[in-house]
């Protein structure tokens, strides 16, 4: 494989996103970790685009970055005792990095060509295809189409959209205090303060006399 | 282009060291962000299948769309889990939230 | 220009598309900046009049040169660094805070021919550029060590995040419109400015980008008798001046993006010949949107924090949803909505939707005078009652 623009971008953006995510799972700083995952999801957003799918991409953005992260972010910060955690791992931690590190070495021996080379038997030549078929011109449009036409994914929008509201108000009644309902609201500005303190002067008086 | 593996190799260390990280962080908002890492993975697989297989089929980037939408419930809904055990425990730390172990 | 480079100096394909690519992100950039320098003299004159002041009027002719030495001063300064501060996120936050709003820059299409990059996906990478200036008030605001920068932080999410809801709603209805997310192909389509056929989305998306650029009555964030100045709190030099620069842009690009999606770009007589004619179209009409946005600004005082998000979520967002939904219906309606090729097709979806907006904003201030009516009411009763005390 000759170096081209395009693997070389590979090759910044899947450097940037497994470094950053490295990153995420050993840091202690918690704040840190949080915006290294963004960076790690910046790169992931960087590979949806060399796959020609800018339309993930931008979503990953505004989704994971604009959302999700400042949501954690918010959440480590509304959390002070996190910073304070005193060890960054468990005592299983040993027993993870193995699963780990056996995991991700079965899963490259089934995709990757090496296996091909010490004479395993070459199962699947798709994960070898380096010259797919050109992506159609209106995939906008298609993933639009696709989406509300109940031929095809409409039922799947729809219950995610059902799940999101889920979602939100299962958040929402979660965090909400428990006596909110028996507690009477306080408003926090009230026209009576403001009366008392005009009256202020004149009851002052009234006690001297 | 490159090749497709290479897009699936990136994928599976993404997801396991998401994978290590869910396993091995004692706080759990640091392990949300570990899940988020894992779903990351599952998204470059999908988007890498559709390129290279079926790229005339929009079927990967509408999954993709949908595991945005699973990211985003479970991430709500998990750290306002979080919030209310630190409101009542004062901890993140998984380990001692452990009342149901008796 | 790639042309020139491949042909007349003899340079590979890929290093020309290289060279002409990297020009173009420098005028882009460049483009930015220097109109800083400009646009904060003019805001500052124009904040001045409306406040009967004169405004700068020392350095140079009519104070034109203030800003530069502004700048000089504000190199030399010392640059400091608190104690106990995140040394890397505190000086990376002010640059990602420039470079999320330059980055927005690359989808406005300055003329027929002139744009950085037509993305298929143009309105969603604005929304997407836009969220890195929010990590960077995080950042900011984290990174300080500060109570008030903190506290500024959060709020500052709070509202930038709650407003990115009708901000974004208010954005689906020209894509809607052109029928497409590119940010040329909606100027195209807009043979009568969609400013026009839908108003209330002008006002929803003017309001809810100047709280997403923190000023005007918004500008919680930094509010000076609460917070000294929110994020920014223990920025000196040029770090402050960066974020000074990436709100002053941000608020240009605010007029910009106006004149984009609603006041139909850099269209105008002749412009689709003469390309420096639709620059010079597109720069009056944002200049126009960016003065309504300065007026805002000057003119209406500060909110308090819940006022503002009750604001948003319980009047903004319940609007912008209801015109969302009313706008689709009515361009649904109408016949052949698709192939608008002309003014003649726009006439019709144009004074449709223009009664649809009319009989929306009719409704919806009738809602708000009758809301107005009854505070004024409760208030008035409460001063009638004696007070607790007596």
């Amino acid at each position: 494989m000759e170096i081209t623009f395009q693997s070389l971008t590979f090759l910044i953006f899947s450097v940037v996103t497994l470094g950053a995510a490295l990153m995420v799972v050993t840091t202690r700083n918690l704040f840190h970790a949080a915006l290294y995952l963004m960076l790690s999801l910046f790169g992931v957003a960087g590979l949806f685009i060399l796959l020609s799918a800018p339309l993930i991409a931008g979503f990953q953005v505004v989704v994971y970055i604009g959302a999700i992260a400042i949501l954690i972010i918010f959440a480590i910060m509304l959390t002070p005792q996190v910073m304070q955690v005193v060890g960054v791992r468990n005592n299983q931690w040993m027993l993870s990095l193995g699963l780990a590190v056996f995991f991700f070495l079965m899963l490259v021996s089934v995709v990757s060509p090496f296996m091909d080379e010490v004479g395993v038997e070459d199962w699947s030549t798709d994960f070898k295809e380096d010259n797919p078929a050109a992506v159609p011109d209106d995939t906008l449009v298609d993933f639009g189409q696709s989406i509300v036409d109940s031929q095809r994914y409409l039922l799947p929008f729809e219950i995610a959209s059902i799940l999101l509201m889920a979602a939100l108000i299962g958040a929402v009644l979660l965090v909400s205090p428990p006596n909110k309902a028996k507690a009477k609201r306080q408003p926090i500005y009230d026209a009576r303060d403001e009366m008392e303190v005009q009256q202020g002067p004149s009851e002052q008086s009234a006690a001297g006399d | 282009m490159v090749p497709l593996w290479m897009y699936l190799v990136v994928a599976a260390g993404l997801f396991c060291i998401g994978m290590y990280g869910v396993l091995s962080r004692r706080n759990a908002v640091a392990i949300l962000m570990s899940i988020e890492l894992m779903l990351n993975a599952v998204n470059i697989n999908l988007v890498a299948f559709w390129r290279y297989l079926t790229p005339e089929r929009i079927g990967g980037q509408v999954f993709a769309a949908f595991v945005f939408v699973v990211a985003a419930a479970e991430t709500a809904v998990g750290l306002a889990l979080i919030l209310m055990i630190y409101r009542r425990r004062q901890t993140v730390v998984v380990e001692d939230v452990d009342l149901l172990k008796w | 220009m790639t042309d020139f480079l491949m042909d007349d100096i003899g340079l590979s394909h890929a290093l020309a598309v290289l060279i002409a690519q990297t020009l173009g992100v420098f005028v882009v950039a460049m483009f930015g900046l220097l109109w800083t320098l400009l646009g904060i003299w003019i805001e500052r004159k124009i904040a001045g009049r409306m406040q009967d002041r004169i405004g700068p009027n020392r350095v140079g002719p009519f104070g034109l040169v203030q800003t530069i030495a502004d700048m000089v001063k504000i190199i030399v300064k010392e640059d400091i660094v608190p104690r106990g501060a995140d040394r890397w996120v505190f000086n990376l936050a002010p640059i990602l805070s420039v470079m999320g709003v330059m980055l927005l820059w690359v989808v406005v299409p300055f003329s027929a021919g002139w744009i950085g990059t037509d993305l298929s996906i143009g309105a969603l990478y604005l929304i997407a550029a836009g969220s890195l200036g929010n990590i960077a008030v995080l950042m900011a605001g984290w990174a300080s060590n500060n109570k008030f920068a903190l506290v500024g932080a959060f709020r500052a999410i709070a509202q930038l995040i709650s407003y990115e809801v009708p901000m974004v709603l208010a954005l689906l209805i020209p894509v809607l419109m052109a029928g497409s997310l590119s940010t040329q192909e909606i100027v195209r389509e807009q043979h009568i400015m969609y400013a026009i056929a839908v108003p209330l989305t002008l006002l929803i998306f003017l309001v809810s980008s100047q709280a997403e650029m923190g000023r005007g009555p918004f500008d919680l964030l930094e509010a000076e008798s609460e917070l000294v100045a929110g994020y920014q709190t223990e920025y000196a030099g040029m770090k402050f001046g960066m974020f000074y620069v990436a709100e002053f842009l941000h608020a240009f690009t605010a007029g910009v993006l106006t004149a984009i999606f609603f006041l139909g770009g850099w269209r105008g007589p002749w412009a689709e010949d003469v390309h420096i004619l639709g620059f010079v179209y597109l720069m009056i009409k944002s200049m126009a949107a960016y003065f309504v946005l300065i007026w805002l600004r000057m003119t209406v005082p500060r909110l308090r924090i819940d006022q503002l998000l009750n604001f948003n979520w319980k009047f903004l967002v319940p609007v912008s949803l209801i015109n969302l939904l009313v706008v689709a219906f009515v361009w649904k309606l109408i016949p052949d909505t698709d192939t608008i090729n002309s003014l003649e097709d726009a006439l019709l979806p144009t004074a449709a939707l223009l009664v649809a907006n009319g009989i929306m904003i009719g409704v919806i201030g009738w809602a708000l005078r009758e809301r107005g009516r009854r505070e004024r009411a409760r208030i008035a009763s409460i001063y009638a009652q004696p007070a607790a005390g007596d």
